[in-house]
């Protein structure tokens, strides 16, 4: 009987992926933090909650945290405003739409860390390509120009732009399958009805559309929460930790800095707010296969 | 005045191609139900969506009261359309689809309210307010779809084939019932459909389309009786019109025209022909005869004729019967230009 073990020998690849690198990690992680294993240290004992009350007493901590809510509504929202536009944009046939939708697609397809690299030289102190256009064009001075990723202010909106360029593609894609769905019908009989241009967008295709936005935008808040190519290659979390989220605080406490348990402690935050994440997800996507 | 009005209206869609419509000359009475009948691919549709203003002209001019609005948007031109999948929109309540086109037009909460119970009691679909179309039976979206058509009071109704994803016992009763209510509403309408049927029941006039050209306009008796060309004549009617070719011309008769021995001594003028019945179909009400002509000018020609089922005639399979056309059912035609033509001696 070649089917019996065929099944399972097929998927025994997927399982032991998700057990050897995910499943375990995630156990390790509630193990050490409630331990004190550093890297090198020998032995483990248990210290109940202690790295918990010791992280959420850290300023960095609270400042990440509040960086990791502000960096993924905010990158969350200007994906979604410029995934709309892009797919109505690209709805409709116009010539060189083919070539459109690949570039638009690129930086999806580039590796984020190479992406980020180019953005990292593009806001560079000293050759920065946008500074260079804007003191050319006499928008800045040429010694008072912007330094992107030095100033707090400035470095999360230049990560949260970068983040957002990066994730433009992947959600434009997803509404451009939303908006495809929609019979023709539809936005014509809103049109005959009287609606205009934004009374149909707004009334029509977007509430028709909601739950294939809802899966763009739970998917994309998870990606989105849990990482910190962006902020690692462009910032290091820095300056002042303006930029630190949680996912880079506990790479660089645990990994980095060697404190194992507290920076399992800090990644452990996250857990409860991707299950709430994730419920939602799971309850849209069983909803549109119903209805 | 006329209510639409087109004036050399020419849709290419491909350049180079053929037209999907070409110079069509069209003129809608005031009130009028008016129906463009056609198979599918004559541009009837492409015809109506260019009046909605959801397809561009390539050429020629849309009049609606008298006014050119090639240049105006659907929603500039005051009209209604019906579509055939009804295009209701799926996340609003039945309610909210009707008053949707009155709160584009910014009417006021209580005005909208007052004209959808206007125009559900119009329909008898009030119970149905709250329920989302998917909840809706294809006759009850068929309603909310004509409910949210007529709140507006437009000044023209467009319908393309709303009854074609009706079953056929619903739209039998559905068409009576639209026939009847556009005469309560006194709106011109225009109706698309292919099925000749429903255009003969309910169009005041008809407009035959094929290739994207019009070939004949006129009320359903004319279009029947009289048919422009050999299109038309085959067209409308079902089983077609015979038509048989010979010395020159194209002679056309209707099979309930061709009619068996002892009827046809009744018709005064009239020419017989000999016919060999092939088969019969017997249909409750008629039954319709296939075979071929013997002899004369129409040798082997293959002709059709109905005959109602009371004719108590005795005729059976193979054999060869003296059938007989009244002169006056004749028709004629060119055969180069397939259009009708003078009436001639009928080739015997």
């Amino acid at each position: 009987m070649r089917q019996r073990w065929l099944g399972p020998a097929m998927f025994m690849p997927a399982i032991l992926y998700i057990f050897a690198l995910v499943g375990v990690p995630f156990v390790m992680a509630f193990v050490y933090s409630v331990s004190d294993v550093k890297i090198g240290s020998e032995g483990y004992h248990f210290v109940g909650l202690h790295n918990f009350t010791s992280v959420i007493d850290s300023p960095s901590f609270r400042q990440a945290v509040k960086n990791s809510f502000i960096f993924t509504i905010s990158s969350q929202i200007l994906v979604l405003i410029g995934a709309n536009i892009l797919a109505l944009a690209l709805r409709d046939a116009f010539p060189g739409r083919r070539f459109m939708r690949f570039l638009v697609l690129l930086p999806w397809v580039a590796p984020v860390s190479i992406g980020s690299i180019g953005w990292k030289w593009i806001l560079d102190s000293v050759y920065s390509v946008v500074n260079w256009v804007l003191v050319r064009f006499h928008f800045v001075k040429e010694f008072d120009a912007p330094v992107w990723l030095g100033i707090p202010k400035l470095a999360i909106i230049s990560v949260i732009l970068v983040h957002t360029w990066h994730m433009l593609p992947f959600a434009t894609v997803i509404l451009l399958a939303g908006l495809t769905a929609i019979p023709r019908d539809i936005p014509e009989a809103a049109a005959v009805d009287g609606a205009g241009f934004f009374r149909t967008l707004f009334q029509i295709t977007i509430p028709m559309m909601l739950p294939i936005i809802n899966v763009a935008v739970l998917f994309g808040a998870i990606f989105t929460f849990t990482d910190m190519t962006v902020i690692y290659i462009l910032t290091r979390g820095g300056p002042f930790d303006s930029t630190q989220v949680i996912p880079s605080l506990a790479f660089f406490t645990g990994i980095l800095g060697s404190d194992l348990s507290e920076g399992a402690a800090i990644s452990i935050f996250m857990v409860p707010l991707l299950v709430i994440v994730s419920y939602f997800m799971l309850r849209t996507a069983h909803r549109a296969e119903v209805t | 005045m006329a209510i639409v009005e087109t004036r050399k209206l020419t849709k290419v869609f491909k350049r180079g191609n053929v037209g999907a419509v070409n110079n069509v000359d069209l003129e809608s009475r005031e009130g009028e139900f008016l129906v463009l009948l056609g198979p599918s691919g004559s541009g009837k549709t492409t015809l109506l969506r260019m009046i909605a203003g959801l397809e561009e002209p390539t050429s020629g001019d849309i009049l609606i009261g008298g006014r050119v609005v090639n240049d105006l948007t659907p929603r500039e031109r005051g009209i209604a359309m019906v579509f055939q999948s009804y295009a209701l929109y799926p996340h609003l309540t039945a309610f909210k689809n009707i008053v949707f086109p009155l709160k584009a037009q910014g009417i006021a909460k209580a005005e909208r309210q007052k004209r959808a119970d206007w125009a559900a009691s119009l329909l008898g679909i009030k119970h149905l307010f709250q329920r989302k179309p998917r909840e809706l039976s294809g006759g009850e979206r068929q309603r909310v779809a004509l409910a949210r058509a007529i709140v507006r009071e437009p000044s023209l109704f467009l319908l393309d084939e709303p009854l074609s994803n009706l079953d056929a016992k619903l739209r039998a009763s559905a068409r009576e019932e639209l026939e009847q209510f556009q005469k309560r509403i006194g709106t011109t309408a225009i109706y698309v459909t292919h099925d000749q049927v429903e255009a003969m029941a309910m169009g005041d006039r008809v407009v035959v389309m094929s290739q994207g050209s019009v070939r004949q306009i006129g009320t359903p008796a004319v279009v029947y009786d009289e048919p422009a060309d050999t299109f038309v004549a085959t067209f409308l009617g079902s089983p077609p019109m015979n038509i048989l070719p010979a010395n020159g011309v194209i002679v056309g008769f209707r099979p309930e025209h061709f009619l068996p021995p002892g009827v046809a001594e009744r018709l005064g003028e009239h020419v017989s022909y000999q016919f060999r019945v092939t088969h019969s179909e017997y249909l409750g009400a008629e039954r319709i005869l296939y075979g071929t002509m013997e002899g004369g000018a129409f040798n082997e020609r293959k002709v059709i004729s109905r005959i109602p089922a009371t004719h108590g005639a005795e005729i059976s399979d193979g054999n060869v019967y003296s059938f007989a056309v009244a002169n006056r059912d004749l028709k004629f035609f060119d055969p180069k230009t397939e259009k009708r033509t003078a009436a001639a001696r009928p080739p015997s």
